[in-house]
């Protein structure tokens, strides 16, 4: 065998990256470092104040393993009680008033002018936080839980008419027109033509928005707009950790109950 | 196919009877759920409130214009602080959830029995619980301030980030694996060039999506003492210093506006 020419050193392969241009991504990757520095410089740490509270974050660690259900109990019955009813009327009325915003919010069913109206509304509802919300509605209805459920329906109404009217603008048209040729009305039009199809999305948005609903349930009552989140507030105010506990494991419980219970209705209509 | 037997012959119809009464009785027990819980929350509302509302709201309205534009000048520094929390939460998400979705991922985790159930149990507890909450404990804990802030969010994003990045991670194409594994590569190289080239995209939409999200959640913390633009809307509030709020919301929807912009450019981008 001759001598052979040296085989160049190979470059380990490293794939492509996610940004293309060379230049710009080594920009991007300065910029971010930079602010990144600039970031974290900012914050302000009480080390000591830190250091101190560690025996609390443990004391509430180790309240998981020993949760207190019974001395609050008339407490954390009551806004469980209310935090659920809160859910179950918001999302209702929720959903009452999305279907009509939905229908206008598609493109294929409305006119321009009624269709930018509800698309505004949409807008409008999902560029707003709950808690901002729940703060207004509380200054406006008074406090309790009529402010939650107002909180509650509007921001519901952002949720489910923007994914109802992408779903509905998704329809397959050729059914719609098939109840058209046989020269149903408009409303039977909606009724056979186009709600069959929508109808498990509709079902599997709604439930998932009763999840959501019952999670942001127990944050508006922190504004004083009702249901758990004033209970869990005062626990944490007078650091009775074991009571937070049992609160906490009550959400996470009822999570997954409703997750779970949702994956098997939700599997069943689609 | 359902039809009704009538004088003039057979009738189409949408259901069978039974399920017809079916889909009424539905209807009637979430009829009378609806009704019952209406209750209890009417019960628990003081109407004399609601029907004075209108004279409220027409109240607040004409204190909250015109808006005090002076008062934006200090709102900068908290809306720096806001920004903060969001991103350096996502990122100190990122770095706790991508483990765990890899231990959630049935195809990637060292031990469906064990690993896998506390894997998905984290997720879950850090889905459940919202960031607000996360933050009244943490400020219990460690005293008000921005870090409060960013572990709070941080905590709440772990579960959001894990999920949908565990699902991406499920979905993978198989034959990219073995294809590497067949190379003769190890676990590591497998994980390197096999299943993350695949997750990447994926995982930067999902990112820079809970940074969106985390804006928005953000911007109330301050509420329970977490840091951020939460703090002047807190004071504000307060001393009802409407003209000020008002300044303060529409700050915060520019903000959010904004960074939906950067998040839909950006997820646009790369998928």
């Amino acid at each position: 065998m001759a001598a052979a020419s040296p085989i160049p050193a190979l470059r380990p392969w490293t794939g492509r990256p996610i940004i293309a241009d060379r230049r710009l991504r080594w920009t991007l990757g300065i910029a971010f470092a930079l602010y990144l520095a600039a970031a974290i410089g900012t914050i302000e740490a009480d080390w000591v104040r830190i250091w101190e509270g560690l025996d609390r974050g443990w004391a509430f660690v180790a309240a998981f393993s020993n949760p207190d259900f019974v001395t609050r109990w008339r407490d954390i019955s009551e806004g469980l009680l209310e935090s659920l009813t809160m859910t179950v009327v918001s999302t209702a009325i929720g959903i009452a008033i999305s279907i009509p915003i939905a229908l206008g919010a598609a493109r294929n069913l409305a006119p321009l002018p009624v269709y930018y109206l509800c698309r505004g509304i949409i807008t409008i509802s999902r560029s707003f936080q709950e808690i901002i919300v729940a703060i207004l509605f509380v200054a406006m209805f008074g406090f309790g839980p009529f402010a939650g459920v107002l909180t509650l329906s509007f921001a519901t109404i952002g949720f489910l008419a923007k994914l109802l009217a992408e779903d509905i603008e998704d329809i397959d048209r050729s059914q719609a027109e098939a109840v058209r040729a046989t020269g149903g009305s408009w409303m039977q039009w909606l009724n056979y033509g186009i709600q069959p199809q929508v109808m498990p999305r509709l079902i599997g948005l709604s439930l998932y928005r009763l999840d959501i609903n019952f999670r942001e349930s127990a944050v508006v009552g922190i504004v004083g707009a009702g249901g758990i989140g004033a209970t869990l507030n005062t626990a944490f105010d007078r650091y009775e950790f074991d009571t937070a506990a049992a609160i906490l494991i009550i959400i996470i419980a009822i999570v997954m109950i409703a997750e779970y219970a949702s994956g098997i209705i939700r599997a069943r209509v689609q | 196919m359902p039809l009704t037997g009538t004088a003039e012959g057979p009738v189409w119809r949408r259901r069978t009877s039974g399920r017809q009464w079916a889909i009424w009785s539905a209807w009637l027990a979430g009829t009378a759920l609806f009704v019952a819980c209406w209750q209890v929350i009417s019960a628990s509302t003081t109407w004399f409130f609601v029907t004075d509302s209108p004279r409220v709201i027409a109240d607040i309205g004409s204190r909250m214009v015109p808006p005090a534009w002076g008062y934006l000048g200090k709102l900068w520094e908290p809306m720096w602080d806001t920004i903060n929390i969001a991103t350096l939460g996502t990122l100190l998400a990122i770095v706790m959830a991508v483990p765990v979705a890899f231990l959630a991922a049935r195809n990637t985790t060292p031990s469906a029995l064990v690993v896998r159930p506390i894997a998905l149990l984290i997720i879950v507890s850090s889905r459940s619980i919202n960031s607000l909450i996360w933050a009244l404990l943490l400020v219990s804990i460690m005293g008000p301030g921005v870090l409060a802030g960013i572990i709070a969010i941080a905590l709440r994003s772990i579960g959001f980030i894990a999920k949908l990045l565990y699902e991406a991670i499920e979905e993978i194409d198989r034959s990219q694996v073995e294809a590497v594994t067949a190379a003769g590569a190890g676990r590591g190289q497998v994980m390197a060039y096999g299943i993350v080239p695949q997750i990447m995209p994926a995982f930067a939409g999902i990112a820079v999506f809970r940074w969106d999200i985390n804006i928005r959640e953000s911007t109330v913390l301050g509420l329970v003492g977490a840091g951020g633009i939460g703090l002047q809307l807190q004071s504000s509030l307060n001393i009802l210093a409407w003209p000020q709020v008002t300044v303060i919301l529409l700050l915060i929807v520019a903000t959010v506006l904004v960074s939906e912009w950067v998040s839909a450019t950006v997820r646009h981008k790369i998928i």
